[in-house]
């Protein structure tokens, strides 16, 4: 579990989180969603303590995060996985010594023992065959699965993730989701996941929060949204008036 | 604009301290060191052939036109050329030159893992960045350069040889006199000495540079830039430090 308390984060005289208190449970796919520019990806970078807060808590568990010291927090992050928007895969390693590398830099597992590891998450990701491929040598959902791999390879207790269906196509980003979704169910870990693919909400959304502004407007899951009659939800989620009929066609609403 | 000068100068010295901060697993540093011995070290063996041959053969052609008609003896060419090449030109022309060559690289190649996260990736799994990107890179400059000064140094001299005795008017014995009259080791060890701190600039300006790199393409380039012209003007800086402090 994951508690972000009061988290306020300003550049310049611009202040971009206001305040966001919230809970990202465990075992559940935790979204953070919202328009572009609500403050999304910022939230993510505190959380993770890639950004530094101007004010507030971020709570792992029982530890106080902004408390820690840099040796603690390094201590931390071998806990800690994470997924990247572009992949940030390196370039010049193949994809067995990119999955490899945080289990060469913080295990003394032999090297059998690590390759075992490697084909293990590999195997989980459904990547087959690629050990020895390059990055470039391979499609960006497949590039995507390795992010996943090398992020859960040391087997995180939590899992972030920044829009990881960026550039996918819809049919890939559904399986990425449901790859995201199963191995937090498996692991039991405490996932987050920073998107504005209205099918992932739909698909994976079991603990959501909206931001707008640098505020949280509204929170709840998949089933609670859809009903919701919240007009910035419905602006923001059936934001197409094709998507608006749809809704209300369902639920027996007039069609305005 | 001083302000910030002095900005970077405190911010450059607090990131130095993590540089040089205990590495998580030896073996990792090891191979990374190997691997960039290879990069800088050996990448760099051509061009540093090439500007030694040349400087080596245009400073003796010089020094024999500057000389030709005087009174001093013909063999203080040799001399002047070893004294100059073994202090000045060998150390600081030959670090100029991989200043543009490894710190661009350097720059570019940090700076292009900011801009893909791939540094934030190794900060989310726990890798001091700072030392596991940097640290190795001074170690194998700094075991890699001074070799390729001495190196530079013994081409030119070979090639200032070669140039006064094929198209000059020089005995190659009087030349050879010049060459070992008045030698004294201390030179050596100004070059020495010189050599490891330009390693040290060039490779800590660059990689500071390619490391807080902001923006886009542009930013990384003028982040390249910037990394030889900031290492150009420290190695020159240094040039006259360790010169006045030395020989002054």
């Amino acid at each position: 579990m994951i508690v972000a308390k009061n988290i306020h984060k300003s550049f310049g005289d611009k202040e971009v989180l206001k305040g966001i208190d919230f809970v990202f449970e465990k075992s559940k796919t935790n979204l953070i969603i919202g328009r572009s520019g609500a403050g999304k990806t910022v939230l993510l970078k505190a959380l993770v303590g890639l950004i530094a807060l101007t004010k507030g808590e971020v709570w792992y568990d029982d530890i106080n995060f902004y408390n820690l010291t840099i040796k603690e927090v390094r201590k931390l992050r071998n806990k800690v996985g994470m997924l990247f928007q572009g992949n940030a895969l390196f370039d010049s390693m193949s994809i067995e010594a990119n999955v490899k590398f945080p289990l060469d830099m913080f295990t003394d597992m032999s090297e059998k023992e690590k390759l075992k590891q490697v084909n293990s998450v590999l195997d989980r990701v459904e990547l087959e065959g690629v050990n020895n491929k390059y990055p470039s040598e391979i499609s960006g959902g497949m590039q995507k699965r390795v992010g996943i791999a090398r992020a859960i390879v040391m087997e995180p207790e939590y899992l972030f993730c920044d829009e990881p269906n960026s550039g996918l196509d819809p049919k890939t980003a559904l399986i990425i989701d449901d790859l995201i979704k199963d191995i937090t169910d498996e692991k039991e870990m405490t996932t987050i996941i920073n998107t504005h693919d209205m099918n992932s909400v739909m698909e994976i959304g079991e603990n959501i929060l909206l931001l707008d502004q640098g505020k949280v407007v509204w929170t709840g899951d998949k089933d609670k949204i859809i009903k919701s009659n919240n007009k910035f939800i419905d602006d923001f989620i059936f934001a197409s008036p094709f998507l608006k009929n749809m809704k209300n066609k369902a639920f027996g609403l007039d069609n305005k | 604009m001083i302000k910030r000068q002095f900005y970077h100068l405190g911010e450059y010295v607090l990131w130095l301290r993590k540089v040089f901060s205990k590495p998580e697993k030896f073996m990792m540093y090891y191979k990374e060191t190997i691997r960039q011995i290879e990069e800088i070290g050996l990448g760099s063996l051509k061009i540093v052939f090439i500007i030694s041959v040349f400087i080596g053969a245009v400073t003796a052609v010089q020094l024999s036109y500057q000389f030709g008609d005087s009174l001093i003896p013909t063999y203080y060419i040799g001399y002047a050329l070893r004294e100059m090449e073994i202090v000045e030109l060998a150390p600081t022309i030959t670090s100029l030159v991989l200043a543009g060559k490894i710190g661009s690289s350097i720059a570019a190649e940090i700076g292009g893992m900011r801009q893909k996260e791939i540094i934030d990736a190794m900060e989310i799994m726990g890798v001091n960045t700072q030392a596991y990107l940097v640290l190795p890179k001074i170690v194998a400059a700094m075991f890699s350069i001074p070799m390729l000064i001495i190196l530079a140094a013994a081409l030119s001299i070979f090639s200032g040889f070669l140039a006064a005795v094929t198209f000059g008017d020089f005995i190659p014995s009087d030349f050879i006199k010049g060459l070992t009259s008045f030698y004294d080791s201390y030179t050596v060890i100004i070059m020495i000495i010189k050599s490891f701190f330009f390693s040290f600039i060039i490779v800590t300006v660059s990689a500071y540079h390619g490391y807080f790199v902001k923006g886009g393409s542009i930013e990384l380039g003028k982040s390249g830039t910037k990394a030889v012209v900031y290492s150009d003007i420290f190695i020159l800086v240094f040039d006259y430090l360790i010169a006045q402090l030395m020989m002054g």
